[in-house]
């Protein structure tokens, strides 16, 4: 019985194709690379106004040599949102649930971002560790704390995201099971269950955008610091 | 002609309209690799359902429900288990 509860995040295979492969292909196919018209289909113009807006507002407080790192996290964040939202769609899968894709791309993407700015301009970079203004005895104790939470970020970036939707679908899954093992014992209990069922879906779609959205926002703001 | 053999129109002609006589030849001229099926699966939907003038929700919808029913196909291996169980 405990066993179940989670065996919504065990992916299946048939025919030996599991179903996150299918669930990874899912960006690739719904977003259809640009064409060399000047009017496009009504999709394609609104995908790419939409990732217009989101990467000009995304990569503006950004030096422009950092600029070159707007297709990565472009097409990360058009990737993250759409496994999170597609996750939510009746038996699907949802790949950002898994601990193993979010720490591979937070551990890779910050390490590289890291390493840029230690290569690239080694003294600011490590003159982040020590926050301005700070008084001049706690140094050392800050700059421990500063390291301890420097090595900490892809362990956070990573599993803040997987804990998220984790919890979401888990909740979800537990709401609906309790709405519908109600509704032949207690119909008005049932009625305010499925009314929470239904706020919680709403939060989870909110869930879904936001927090593919705040790994994108984290990883330029350490971009910021390092380029 | 459009149909004389040969020429790009005849390769791209429907199946319905392919004389009988001329089918191995176009079978020939059809790209028949996987690659090639699925590319040709994507265009032939891209061209009739989102890349058209007044595209709205419906040709995301179809394919989001084709989405929903190969993720069920996938799990009903283990879905199946559930039906009759008195305790989940």
């Amino acid at each position: 019985m405990t066993l179940s509860l989670f065996d919504q995040f065990l992916s299946p295979v048939v025919c030996w194709i599991p179903l996150v492969a299918i669930a990874i292909m899912l960006p690739w196919i719904l977003f259809p690379s640009p064409t060399t018209r000047w009017v496009n289909n009504r999709n394609l113009t609104s995908q790419n106004w939409f990732l217009g807006q989101s990467t000009s507002q995304i990569f503006s407080p950004i030096n422009p040599s950092g600029h070159k790192w707007a297709i990565l996290l472009s097409s990360l964040l058009i990737f993250l949102t759409t496994m999170n939202t597609a996750g939510l769609l009746p038996y699907t899968f949802t790949p950002t649930s898994q601990l193993s894709i979010n720490m591979g791309f937070a551990g890779a993407l910050w390490m590289g971002i890291v390493i840029l700015g230690m290569r690239t301009q080694p003294t600011h970079s490590l003159g982040h560790l020590l926050p301005e203004g700070a008084p001049a005895l706690l140094t050392p104790v800050l700059v421990i704390i500063e390291t301890i939470s420097l090595f900490i970020r892809p362990i956070a970036l990573g599993v803040r995201l997987t804990a998220n939707l984790t919890a979401g679908h888990l909740l979800i899954q537990l709401t609906s099971t309790a709405t519908l093992a109600l509704l032949t014992i207690m119909p008005i209990t049932a009625i305010f269950t499925g009314v929470l069922l239904f706020l919680l879906a709403l939060l989870e779609a909110a869930v879904a955008l936001i927090q593919a959205y705040v790994f994108i926002l984290l990883l330029s703001l350490y971009l910021q610091e390092n380029v | 002609m459009a149909d004389k053999a040969g020429s790009l129109a005849f390769v791209e002609k429907n199946l319905g309209n392919v004389m009988l006589k001329e089918l191995p030849r176009w079978l020939a001229g059809r790209n028949l690799t996987p690659t090639g099926l699925v590319r040709g699966g994507y265009d032939w939907y891209y061209n009739k359902y989102i890349n058209v003038k007044k595209g709205g929700i419906g040709g995301i919808s179809m394919f989001l429900f084709g989405y929903v029913v190969i993720s069920y196909v996938w799990s009903f291996d283990h879905i199946k288990h559930d039906r009759w169980r008195k305790y989940h």
